[in-house]
């Protein structure tokens, strides 16, 4: 049986131990600390914990105000409104001036479920990628997202993480070695690449095993940082593997795709098949969701065919 | 770490030659927004040569007091007062707006002296908010200025703002609301009418005083109880002149943000040397 986690709460646990050793880490809320388990850390230091409410924009902006008196910010909602309500703020106040603010969110993308399209945040790594100086990280599992979360603690300027709401399988060791801006190459096969960001990564690597009975033999490649993208890692692929296939739990349009699809445009053009969303979701529970709209190892392995069979 | 102390007669001199200084400074840019930096000029002298604590020659000093100028489209003022004080040499206050320049169109925080990137109206008291609290955190003396415009207050963020300011009781921070009745097209009360705007910040939980933004002793003497006053930040309604100190631009919304041509230049330096 496979183990899950909830990366939204290894981050709380995460930024609470973060909390103990750096002082200088303060934590802005918007009235959604329990499902974000920024309350750990409020619980812990409520001195350096501040609830602006449902206030996003005012929220964003205070953080950058935290951030230039020498604090490191960590402001956490959930992923559509720690990006889209209050973009005008982030790009103002926290990308131009390159201020060390981490917006941590949570309920990303589809998985979010029951709460319907309103919630669903599918836009935001289009959002977010379009923002020079912000690193852009979708974490894999529990593992990856204490890595990134502390990586994202000690490295000056502006991140962008984003997390489930949903457990999630757990697919790296504790141990695991994570760097930002580095692919991470789980599998290797020759004859096509799957690349795959957040909870398609799980996906991805069941469509690979699924593939390798058919006798179809592919790459798997982590791609948990968006922005900076490992360039170098999407061009070997490329030139290795001769086809490439994303998959993300995003739309279409200006998230991983785009980014990899610019990479091997430039440098290595071969053809590119595309595992995302094309449209709004809907209500419904999270794994029918993802069945109904086409974010499976099934949906993956068929474009791998797809990809191979376009060579 | 400097604290100016001017007199009253001395910042008087002081207001018109930083006045002749933005008109100077927008005529050579082309471009600019001279009516809403001319209305703060007291504000602005007020703060630099007699409220803060400032450190020109270490900019960062972490126990300055801080100004946001959160209408940042009147950087001009802020770029005069800055360059006076010595951030940097008068001779940069040329190359605004042009290409290359420290001193970009709208305040950035690139420009030593400068704390805040502004641009986009609303936002600059949140930053404040943050900044306020971070000094508290830090059992900082330090204080944080923020200079509004009276049309920004249109900007829903302004009241998140507000709410968030008394909720933490920040009594370490000052809004100062450049209330000169003019906004980009036309005056506020036919854009969107603020009042009663006192009673909308004292209902937000602010110790509010409204006086005249052109009058050194009101201006002087609201940030003395600003500094007294416990527990609630305060909120400083300044009356003031749009275009003040130049007869055709006073009250003017063509100059908003528009530059002098040469002959209204040469008129309006003429004025202001009197």
């Amino acid at each position: 049986m496979t183990t899950t986690a909830a990366t939204r709460e290894v981050y709380g646990q995460t930024l609470l131990k973060l909390g103990n050793d750096n002082r200088d880490i303060v934590v802005v809320g918007g009235d959604l600390n329990k499902s974000t388990f920024i309350h750990l850390f409020a619980q812990e230091f409520p001195d350096r914990f501040f609830d602006m409410g449902p206030a996003e924009q005012n929220m964003m902006s205070v953080s950058a105000g935290l951030a230039n008196a020498g604090k490191t910010v960590f402001a956490s909602t959930f992923a559509v409104f720690g990006s889209g309500r209050p973009y005008d703020q982030i790009r103002l106040g926290i990308s131009q001036p390159n201020l060390n603010v981490k917006i941590v969110v949570t309920h990303a993308g589809i998985m979010t479920g029951d709460d319907g399209m309103s919630a669903q945040s599918i836009e935001d790594l289009s959002l977010m990628c379009a923002l020079p100086n912000f690193t852009v990280i979708v974490p894999a599992d529990g593992p990856e997202t204490v890595k990134a979360v502390v990586a994202a603690a000690n490295t000056k300027g502006p991140f962008y993480i984003r997390l489930s709401r949903a457990a999630t399988p757990v697919i790296h060791e504790e141990n695991y070695s994570f760097e930002i801006g580095k692919a991470e190459i789980i599998r290797s096969g020759p004859q096509a690449t799957i690349i795959a960001c957040g909870i398609m990564v799980d996906a991805a690597l069941m469509a690979a095993d699924k593939l390798s009975t058919e006798g179809i033999n592919c790459s798997v490649i982590n791609m948990a940082t968006l922005q900076p993208v490992d360039k170098e890692a999407i061009i070997t692929a490329a030139k290795n593997t001769g086809a490439i296939i994303t998959a993300e739990e995003h739309l279409h349009h200006g998230g991983l795709n785009s980014i990899v699809a610019q990479v091997v445009g430039e440098n290595y053009p071969v053809p590119i098949e595309a595992v995302s969303l094309t449209r709004y979701a809907e209500s419904g529970d999270p794994k029918l969701l993802l069945e109904k709209y086409g974010l499976t190892p099934d949906s993956i392995a068929k474009a791998v065919k797809v990809a191979i069979e376009r060579k | 770490m400097i604290t100016n102390e001017l007199s009253i007669g001395e910042m008087e001199s002081l207001s018109k030659e930083l006045r002749q200084d933005i008109l100077n400074t927008i005529f050579e840019a082309g471009s600019g927004h001279p009516g809403g930096s001319l209305s703060a000029v007291e504000i602005l002298t007020s703060l630099y040569w007699k409220e803060m604590q400032h450190d020109p020659a270490n900019p960062g000093n972490p126990d300055r007091d801080k100004f946001i100028l959160s209408k940042a489209h009147a950087c001009p003022v802020l770029y005069v007062v800055l360059a006076k004080c010595g951030y940097f040499p008068r001779e940069e206050l040329w190359t605004f707006r042009k290409i290359g320049s420290i001193l970009q169109g709208h305040a950035h925080i690139m420009t030593p002296g400068v704390e805040m990137s502004g641009g986009s109206l609303g936002q600059g008291l949140s930053f404040g908010v943050g900044s306020a609290l971070a000094a508290r955190l830090d059992s900082k003396k330090s204080r944080t200025y923020v200079l509004l415009g009276d049309g920004e207050c249109d900007e829903g963020q302004i009241w998140e703002a507000a709410m968030s300011a008394a909720h933490y009781k920040l009594d370490n921070l000052v809004a100062i609301i450049d209330r000169n009745g003019i906004q980009n097209d036309r005056l506020t009360s036919e854009v969107m009418n603020l009042e009663p705007l006192p009673d909308k910040w004292r209902s937000f939980g602010w110790n509010t005083i409204e006086i005249d933004g052109h009058k050194f002793e009101d201006i002087i003497a609201s940030l003395k109880t600003a500094r007294s006053t416990k527990d609630k930040p305060t909120a400083i309604i300044a009356t003031t002149i749009k275009g003040k100190g130049v007869s055709f631009m006073e009250n003017n919304p063509g100059f908003h943000g528009k530059s002098p041509n040469e002959e209204e230049l040469v008129k309006a330096l003429d004025e202001l040397s009197r």
